[in-house]
């Protein structure tokens, strides 16, 4: 087994308001090794996105870290100060941003926002950055890098300037890239290309990346291993194989009998009743219970913790010995 | 880019014949020159000679015309009640207000872009609280109360600084400067601060909101996960994206600093283009008023000119449609 590049454990965000604290993210635990990617899925307002962002150390005031850790490369992150994180951000974690239309600045040319970034982490001279500004763009398979490098964003397709996003994530080689919906602007024919594109940097650098999504057929098209997130709280974690084929949770199980199959007959889609508990209204036990046909006792008022069951780890007491056949 | 220019100058000769119309057409109801020249016992005989020498027996068009060939001409005539052309009463004078202008304006975009952006970095900060609240009296009071305020404290109760004139000046040849003798500084900073104050605010509020909605942008948190330095992020990330409407309205705001400039000239009795304007109502001196209003109005349009062709230089976006525009 190779070494992980990150460690997140039991990690919770907090947001206090006027009448109390909201948790977005609910004592996450989860590793990502080398050359790994993450798949991390779950509904809007799940909390994945929140987890990207406590890790890379952006969230927004009065977001923050209440409880847990965070190790990158067997350093702890989660409580250094502010400038030592953003020495870290970039430089060690990349993140790609949902939207590439916004995301880069309409009045740089995209060279110079490259040059910069690598600049700031790898101090070397502007001409040699510029070189690998351009190696970056061909990394990425943009066309005709060199004549480009000094065009701005607006020149590039929405495709292409994810292409930059990503070479600007990758700038300063992070270990970690943490990409927050990279597909979801996109064309479908364009998701493939990008994802394309992210394997083969994962592979080729060994960067280890947290993919998150709600998009099943980007998860199944590029992760190792899968994330289930359920209102902030990781409900299933497993190789992206058995979540799909063999899911366990009863909300993975609906989450995958929501996908329409290309083959065979055009049966309903499975929809799980209800929708996500609001954060400030979040049932006891097990939060996903309001919605489970099979909830049963203990689901009401006491919390399944992830528990290995196979391959995978399930957080459900379905699988519990005790409950097992009671 | 040769093009739009061309165009934007052409565009510029329209706005400013029509302005010229406009006031050569009001001037004509602002009362009768004639009577405040020839004063109580004129004979009608008089007021014939006087008319016909001013032209002012001709129909309006004609007027006009002879009006608007001098002014291509540099040439507004002679002033009805100092007898002398109109175009070196104007040069003359023309120096104090630029200078008052200048330093007005300079004092009102260095102070409003910098406490802009430091509102808007320190938005929830008791400093940056303090300046929105001042900032409200900037906007509120108008000139020549705040103009009274300084002269009443820094002239009459502290007695630091002049409270009128221009203390001495320096004749260059063509240009009278205040800037090179130390009572001509001192003179300037009262009325600089009292005409640069509003838009110093003004420009303030405008730098700060525009901020703030940049530093919300995704480039801007996709720049902060890029690790760049806060500096970086503020001045040449968010600071450029601010530039384009801040431009807009700071150079309609030069515009109205050398208009505005008459009520400032007016409270400490600077000796600039706004007084003469002033006076010159009064006794209906219609080639200064003409001229005056020329000249407002050609600052104007170069400034506007000037703002659009900045536009080319900041926003890529903008240069690659007009380029395209032109093929």
């Amino acid at each position: 087994m190779s070494e992980n590049i990150l460690d997140v454990i039991d990690l919770s965000v907090e947001i206090p308001t006027r009448h109390n604290i909201l948790k977005p993210v609910d004592g996450l635990n989860f590793n990502i090794k080398r050359g790994e990617i993450l798949g991390v899925v779950g509904e809007s307002g799940a909390g994945k996105s929140m987890a990207g962002n406590a890790i890379i150390g952006l969230l927004e005031r009065p977001a923050h870290i209440a409880d847990g850790e965070i190790w990158l490369n067997k350093k702890r992150i989660d409580n250094l100060p502010a400038e030592s994180m953003r020495k870290i951000r970039g430089k060690e974690i990349g993140m790609i941003f949902q939207d590439p239309l916004t995301s880069l600045n309409p009045l740089l040319p995209i060279g110079e926002q490259l040059t910069e970034t690598i600049i700031e982490h790898l101090k070397i001279s502007k001409k040699e950055a510029l070189d690998r500004a351009i190696t970056l763009l061909e990394e990425v398979r943009i066309p005709a890098a060199t004549q480009r490098i000094n065009a701005y964003p607006h020149q590039f397709s929405g495709g292409m300037r994810q292409r930059v996003v990503i070479a600007l994530a990758l700038a300063a080689e992070p270990s970690l890239v943490i990409a927050d919906e990279p597909t979801t602007a996109l064309d479908v024919s364009v998701q493939a290309q990008i994802i394309s594109v992210l394997k083969k940097i994962c592979k080729e650098r060994g960067t280890a990346i947290m993919l998150i999504t709600h998009d099943m057929g980007v998860i199944a098209e590029s992760a190792d291993r899968v994330a289930v997130m359920y209102s902030g709280q990781i409900v299933e974690i497993g190789k992206t194989y058995n979540i799909i084929k063999k899911p366990r949770h009863p909300y993975t199980v609906g989450l995958m009998g929501s996908i329409p199959a290309l083959k065979g007959d055009n049966e309903r889609l499975v929809q799980i009743p209800g929708s996500m508990p609001r954060l400030n209204n979040i049932p006891p036990g097990c939060s996903f219970h309001p919605r489970c046909e099979k909830a049963f006792e203990p689901c009401y008022n006491k919390r399944p913790l992830l528990s290995k069951i196979g391959d995978s780890k399930v957080a459900c007491w379905l699988y519990d010995e005790g409950y097992k056949n009671g | 880019m040769i093009a739009f220019a061309i165009r934007r100058i052409f565009q510029s000769i329209i706005v400013l014949l029509v302005v010229g119309l406009v006031a050569f057409a009001m001037f004509n109801f602002v009362g009768d020159p004639v009577d405040s020249m020839l004063g109580q016992e004129r004979t009608d005989a008089d007021v014939e000679r006087v008319r016909t020498q001013l032209g002012l027996d001709k129909p309006f068009p004609v007027q006009y015309y002879r009006f608007l060939e001098g002014a291509i001409q540099g040439n507004f005539g002679i002033s009805y009640r100092q007898g002398r052309p109109v175009s070196e009463m104007i040069a003359e004078r023309l120096p104090a207000t630029l200078e008052l202008a200048f330093v007005s304006a300079f004092l009102a975009i260095i102070f409003g872009v910098t406490l802009g952006i430091f509102t808007a970095i320190y938005k929830k900060g008791w400093a940056a609280n303090i300046i929105m609240t001042l900032s409200l009296i900037g906007v509120s009071l108008p000139t020549f109360l705040i103009g009274i305020l300084l002269i009443y404290l820094f002239a009459v109760e502290l007695s630091w600084l002049p409270s009128f004139g221009r203390g001495e000046v320096v004749d260059l040849g063509w240009w009278r400067t205040g800037f090179l003798t130390k009572s001509g500084l001192l003179a300037i900073i009262l009325p600089a601060i009292t005409l640069g104050l509003y838009q110093m605010t003004l420009i303030m509020r405008l730098v700060r909101s525009e901020m703030l909605e940049v530093l919300r942008q995704d480039y801007i948190r996709f720049a902060r996960a890029r690790g760049l330095k806060d500096r970086s992020i503020y001045f040449r990330h968010a600071l450029k994206n601010t530039l384009v409407p801040v431009i807009t309205v700071t150079g309609m705001q030069l515009g109205s600093i050398i208009a505005f400039a008459i009520i400032t000239e007016t409270v400490f009795q600077w000796p600039g283009v706004g007084l003469l304007f002033i006076n010159s109502i009064r006794f209906v001196d219609i080639p200064v008023m003409a001229a005056y209003l020329m000249l407002i109005s050609l600052m104007f349009v170069t400034i506007n000119f000037i703002v659009d062709m900045l536009y080319f230089a900041i926003d890529p976006r903008v240069r690659l449609e007009k380029r395209g525009d032109e093929k």
